[in-house]
């Protein structure tokens, strides 16, 4: 990014933090927590404490910072070494993110920019200037992937509450800022578990490693008393709901299931896995060590907030997650998508000069697909 | 602190503390080398010993898990005493382990049916007992099940590798999870073992006692026969790691958890940070810088300095990075590849 681009963000990035601060509130135990941050252009900043509120401000105003993050995990000693820090306990956190969920649409809406000659294009296998295969992948999610994001959110929820006896006023779920969600689960019975335990967790969450015994189906002998019904709480009564889809079809399909036999049980399963697990990056929630983009603060792959989500039905990321400027103006636009930012539509531009609100001039430079003029 | 009865002693005679329990009885170690009334108790142990040795379950004198008399009671907890203080003069770790775990199962039993028994309230008691004051896990009962939070059963579910274990696998309502009595005592097998394991590792070695040097030799011989020796079948590397390098030579994408496993299963195998490198060149998004301090952080030189080994087939198979054939042999980890023991 050139120092012009760099110079417009950090300008608009400041003119949010200073106006608005009341989005920023330090975690609970700040002073337990690590905090890290990045600025345009280069690398990160770790292993950092603070006492309070004031000290996170202080930061914000002296570095600019380009994203800024904190722990899940508390420390004795946040500012040591990681083999030093001392590891007491971590919010359990998922993360839900559009790109993960194989949407059909998101051909739709993803740009290639090439590595070599900085070529634009839909095309993502090739470049269509110089054919180098080298590419860099922005996508501009639409309403769609948000909708389809907010349908695991959910889901993920009913896990959570029915199953894991998670309170609801404890499960908060924030828009990421750019392509979906973090669901932070606070005060739970899995503060102090390990890495290894996430990931078991993981696993139920997202229905892998099921067994064919598990939901009814015998190697030897097979029983169809066995089988799961409706009424059942967990994993066998949202299975049955999902495989036999009415009561009045459960009989028939119980069946055909033992017509199939056990080995071709093992496909329902993966079947199941796919349609109704629940779709989290496992990487996010196994990783205890992790730092977490700080709710309030601006992602720079998009320009909009990482923000609390108190009606998620509602929630409209391009209104309520933007929260820049409308000061006009003038940049050189190479963004073959349309995309709609504060209810107002935007693009597509073919390498035109045009006056924008800050915020959509903010929104291409974040995704390269703009230039300061 | 539990309150045992003269039963629940020979049930579970790792309860006892040893030193006071032969005190209470009026006997000291010495006398156990030279009065031949007691030796029955010597012959005891060391049948004992020579059981879980031999990889089974020693069977108690006990009837329905009641002592006919009391000195058959006293002779089960004198066995158990000495046998650890003859595991204890042999020296020999593997005796240790095989010993615990060999009663541990012998208690598991007795665990599973004081759990089982719904007639009998104070026996689930004591047992819910046991299990909260040697591993601090709060099991309580609700209809036919045993239930524990969810937290509890994954931190000791997690060493298992039959995937029936996983928690996908298990009835949970509300942050807990349904157990029958013996899924309960099996969750705690290997903590029961650890704990009495801990009880020899942490008894004072005692002075030989005249008269028992034949049979604590005896012991050591059968332990030198125990120590397993493998054999290396193949050279080759598993088909999962086979099938990463493939893919990454292919310049694929490998995903993180295939790079994960293979620079884990190349450390433990005792290759160098620098001999593992050139492995990711080819991927789409090769970053040297990245690549090294990962691979570092793996190997335990830079971090947390936790060195990371290599996952389970059966977390790879969720991760659909098994791809496995009959050479694997029923191995439980990709570092057993090719090794058999003999």
């Amino acid at each position: 990014m050139n120092e012009i681009d760099i110079k417009f963000l950090e300008d608009s990035f400041k003119k949010y933090y200073f106006n608005h601060f009341d989005l920023i509130t330090s975690p609970e135990r700040t002073s337990e927590r690590e905090f890290g941050y990045q600025k345009f252009n280069s690398g990160m900043f770790r292993h950092i404490s603070l006492k309070d509120n004031k000290e996170l401000h202080l930061l914000f105003m002296q570095n600019i910072p380009s994203d800024v993050y904190c722990s899940n995990a508390y420390y004795a000693f946040p500012n040591s070494p990681m083999s030093e820090k001392d590891w007491k306990e971590a919010d359990l956190i998922f993360d839900i993110d559009a790109k993960d969920l194989n949407l059909s649409c998101r051909k739709n809406h993803t740009i290639s920019i090439c590595n070599e000659c900085n070529e634009i294009s839909k095309n993502t296998s090739q470049c269509v200037k110089c054919n180098s295969t080298k590419l860099e992948k922005k996508s501009l999610p639409c309403k769609n992937c948000i909708d389809a994001s907010k349908i695991e959110v959910n889901k993920l929820s009913n896990v959570l509450i029915n199953d894991l006896g998670i309170d609801k006023e404890n499960i908060h779920v924030y828009f990421s800022g750019n392509e979906g969600f973090h669901v932070y689960v606070y005060h739970s019975q899995f503060q102090q578990m390990g890495s290894k335990e996430r990931s078991e967790l993981v696993d139920y969450i997202m229905f892998r490693g099921a067994i064919p015994e598990t939901f009814g189906m015998k190697k030897f002998k097979p029983n169809r008393s066995l089988f799961p019904d409706f009424n059942q709480k967990g994993w066998n009564g949202r299975f049955s709901k999902y495989v036999f889809g009415s009561k009045s079809k459960r009989s028939k399909i119980i069946s055909e299931l033992l017509d199939s036999g056990y080995p071709s049980f093992q496909k329902t399963l993966d079947d199941v896995s796919e349609n109704i697990g629940v779709k989290i990056d496992p990487n996010v929630t196994m990783d205890i060590h992790r730092i977490f983009r700080l709710p309030g603060s601006i992602n720079s792959k998009s320009g909009l907030s990482k923000i609390l989500c108190t009606d998620l039905t509602k929630f409209d990321p391009y209104a309520d997650a933007c929260f820049l400027n409308d000061d006009s103006v003038e940049v050189l636009a190479n963004c073959p998508i349309e995309f709609k930012l504060k209810n107002k539509k935007f693009g597509p531009y073919i390498n035109q000069k045009i006056s924008l609100p800050t915020y959509a001039a903010v929104y291409m430079i974040c995704k390269k697909l703009a230039t300061i003029a | 602190m539990l309150v045992l009865g003269q039963d629940e002693k020979a049930k579970y005679p790792f309860l006892a503390d040893a030193g006071e329990y032969l005190k209470d009885k009026g006997f000291s170690l010495v006398q156990f080398g030279s009065d031949p009334v007691l030796k029955l108790s010597v012959e005891k142990a060391l049948h004992r010993i020579k059981v879980a040795a031999a990889g089974e379950v020693y069977k108690s004198d006990l009837i329905d898990g009641q002592a006919s008399k009391d000195y058959v009671l006293e002779r089960e907890v004198f066995s158990f005493l000495l046998a650890i203080v003859l595991i204890k003069l042999t020296g020999m770790s593997t005796l240790i382990k095989r010993f615990a775990l060999a009663e541990s199962r012998r208690a598991e039993n007795y665990l599973e049916k004081d759990l089982g028994n719904a007639s009998n309230k104070s026996k689930i008691d004591l047992a819910t007992r046991i299990i909260y004051d040697l591993f601090n896990i709060e099991i309580t009962k609700e209809n036919d099940f045993f239930v524990i939070p969810v937290s509890d059963y994954l931190k000791h579910s997690v060493t298992f590798h039959e995937r029936e274990w996983k928690l996908i696998n298990r009835h949970v309502e509300n942050g807990k999870v349904f157990l029958t009595p013996d899924k309960t005592v099996r969750l705690i097998r290997k903590e029961l073992g650890n704990y009495i394991s801990s009880k020899i590792i942490n008894a004072p070695k005692p002075s030989m006692i005249p008269g028992l040097e034949n049979i604590v030799n005896e012991l050591i011989l059968i332990s030198k026969k125990l120590t397993p020796t493998y054999t290396i079948t193949t050279g080759e590397y598993p088909p999962c790691i086979k099938h990463a390098i493939n893919v990454l030579e292919k310049g694929e994408n490998l995903p993180h958890s295939g790079r994960f496993m293979l620079a884990t299963f190349l450390l433990s195998k005792g290759q160098t940070v620098p001999q593992i490198v050139p492995l990711f060149k080819n991927a789409p998004d090769y970053n040297p810088r990245v690549t090294l301090y990962q691979l570092n952080h793996l190997a335990g030189t830079s971090g947390s300095a936790t060195k990371y080994t290599c996952p389970s087939c059966e977390k790879l198979k969720t991760q659909d990075l098994c791809f496995i054939t009959k050479e694997c042999d029923n191995i439980i980890n990709p570092l057993q590849f090719g090794k058999k023991r003999t």
